[in-house]
């Protein structure tokens, strides 16, 4: 750059040639590397539209009423008379497991993270916490599965879907954590302070004003968790194990979509990988839709 | 919050009551903190004492030993070969993902017009969302097949021919499930976490800094590698580490198509194996106190040790930017 201010005051022939080649070269870089970033964009966005698309081709196919009402039934591969299996057992394992681990962790990732927002404001102990619930977040989630198996599944005597919520609710509270620390912070001290002024305890300023404040912020972290474990399989594999028939005890193997399509997708039985993209193809959606909302609703916050 | 300096001057039980409902909050808040720094040291506990028995038997040699024996009666166990391959698929998927992740970040900040900015944005994080399992499958039923016929039949033999790194590409594994189609896969997971870090750390750059670039004549690539790179170095490491944090632990969609064979995986298209589709294979079959199982739970210890260590560096790159 200092080159072409300096050659603007004396130009030999020969210099005015480096000087536009330079900027040649420089004009080519530059639009090189825009359609090297156009084209890693689109290659990015290719990915996402092949998933959706290969899970809506394949997923449609066999996603019928059956689908989403029968329980599972072994592969009737070259026999049509047999009753065609369905997926309602993992639908409902599913919906209960991740229901009751949203149920555990929100009110725990709920109190971290105004513990994070509220008091622990540049403590050592508060940075350590956000620290480690960072770490959490992104831990590998077959670890979390063994370390439940250990402490819940091995004592209790068997796999549960006890053991799967529980696993579960150990995802959700990072996650939760991480929203309602973000959304209590952009709430302006002001608010605060008014409220203080008033003469109320520093607990009423948080659960009744801080709290709804920030509260369409903490739904959506909410929501996020749920979606995030809607599709957690691995931590399910060494908890809840899977069943194949319709179970709501909580107390034994539980059927769930994620293990249910692991299963089915790797029997090698065509009609049945064609029940596991179905699966697929409904928890996906759920997990996208549920995302798209929750970005709707912060987006209206911001 | 100084809540207590500003609140009234104590007349009676009024106060008392607001003491005592703030005290309990306070330590429902700083007891749930408590509980998470526990949670992670109770994790790395039970995982050690799971692999106890299979550290005493093995000792230290556990942990480059290639053998995978769980037949009973002969039983040998060794992380090496899984770990190895857990480390080689995510350097590989991050060699794949840190450039279009980064053209993504610069397409995003610098490149899209405003409108395209948010949709294209989403659409990036929606790719973060899928789970884990989807990938998977995706991965067997396109990915696998794709690799086999499209990339090791038409180009493994002139790639074999190659000198000196030749043998990366010679295989005599035709099946497609292979480290090559896990490191596709991983590299197509982390790419949306790598790219929103970066586009999130460039956007802290001070519009001024780039604004007094652009006035000097500098193109868009300059103002990048001039002004943008240098402030944020750090935090884009972060970044990258923060994804192959992901990649080490990634389990179903490795699972899928990585071939699951306990072998050192010799050229980019042989099956190989990781820690984590080990535990994920093996670990619901095992029984419950066999030294099959304790193996597996060293294994963990292990993966939880390496990602750990991945993900604290990360986070510590990444400390002064993002909170």
């Amino acid at each position: 750059m200092s080159a072409t201010t300096a050659g603007a005051f004396a130009r030999s022939p020969a210099e005015v040639k480096v000087q536009r080649a330079l900027g040649r070269r420089r004009k080519l870089v530059d639009e090189l590397v825009r359609w090297f970033c156009l084209a890693a964009t689109a290659v990015g966005l290719f990915f996402l539209a092949s998933i959706m698309v290969t899970l809506l081709w394949r997923g449609v196919v066999a996603l019928d009423w059956i689908v989403l009402t029968q329980e599972f039934q072994p592969t009737r591969y070259g026999d049509d008379s047999l009753p065609k299996g369905g997926l309602v057992h993992a639908i409902v394992g599913s919906l209960i497991q991740t229901s009751i681990a949203t149920a555990i962790g929100t009110p725990i990732g709920l109190f971290v993270g105004t513990y994070l927002s509220e008091y622990a404001r540049g403590s050592k102990f508060g940075y350590s916490v956000r620290f480690i619930s960072d770490i959490l977040l992104s831990a590998p989630s077959v670890l979390i599965g063994l370390f439940i198996y250990q402490i819940f599944v091995l004592p209790t005597g068997g796999f549960s879907g006890m053991a799967g919520a529980l696993a579960l609710a150990i995802i959700v509270i990072p996650v939760v954590v991480r929203t309602t620390e973000d959304m209590l912070q952009l709430i302006p001290n002001t608010l605060r302070e008014a409220v203080v002024a008033l003469g109320a305890p520093k607990w009423k300023m948080i659960t009744l004003v801080a709290w709804r404040a920030a509260l369409s912020g903490i739904l959506t972290g909410i929501l996020l968790a749920f979606a995030r474990i809607m599709g957690e399989t691995a931590p399910l594999l060494l908890t809840s194990f899977g069943n194949n028939i319709l179970s709501t005890d909580l107390s034994r193997a539980m059927a769930s979509l994620p293990v249910s399509i692991y299963q089915q997708a790797n029997s090698g039985f065509p009609d049945l990988i064609e029940i596991a993209w179905s699966g697929a193809l409904i928890v996906t959606l759920t997990v996208l839709v549920v995302n798209i909302l929750a970005r709707v609703a912060l987006r209206k916050r911001k | 919050m100084s809540a207590r300096t500003l609140s009234a001057p104590p007349i009676g039980q009024r106060r008392k009551i607001g003491d005592t409902g703030d005290k309990i909050f306070a330590a429902l808040c700083i007891g749930s903190g408590g509980f998470v720094l526990v949670l992670l040291g109770a994790i790395i506990v039970t995982l050690f004492i799971g692999g106890l028995p299979a550290f005493e038997r093995f000792g230290v040699e556990f942990i480059w030993g290639t053998t995978w024996n769980p037949v009973e009666g002969r039983e040998e166990f060794g992380a090496g070969v899984s770990i190895l391959g857990t480390v080689v698929s995510s350097l590989l998927a991050i060699i794949f993902a840190v450039p279009v992740a980064f053209g993504i970040a610069f397409f995003l900040t610098e490149l899209a017009p405003g409108w395209l900015k948010r949709p294209i944005g989403t659409a990036i994080e929606l790719l973060a969302a899928v789970p884990s399992i989807i990938y998977g499958m995706w991965g067997l039923f396109i990915v696998v097949p794709f690799v086999q016929k499209n990339i090791q039949l038409a180009f493994g033999e002139q790639l074999a021919s190659i000198p000196l790194i030749g043998f990366l590409f010679d295989s005599t594994n035709f099946a497609g499930t292979s480290l090559f189609s896990a490191s596709i896969v991983l590299a197509i997971m982390i790419l949306p976490f790598i790219a929103a870090t970066m586009r999130d750390v460039f956007e802290q750059v001070p519009p001024v800094y780039k604004e007094s670039a652009y006035g000097l004549g500098a193109t868009r690539w300059e103002v990048m590698t001039g002004v943008v790179i240098p402030y944020t170095r750090v935090s884009v490491v972060g970044g990258v580490m923060l994804g192959l944090g992901r990649a080490l632990g990634e389990t179903m969609a490795v699972t899928f198509v990585i071939g699951n064979a306990n072998r050192i995986a010799h050229s980019l298209f042989d099956s190989t194996t990781t820690i984590a589709s080990v535990i994920a294979m093996e670990f619901p079959e095992s029984l419950a106190g066999s030294l099959q199982q304790s193996a597996l739970f060293a294994l963990g210890f292990l993966l939880f040790v390496i990602s750990f260590i991945v993900l604290a560096v990360s986070r510590w790159l990444l400390r002064p930017r993002l909170k």
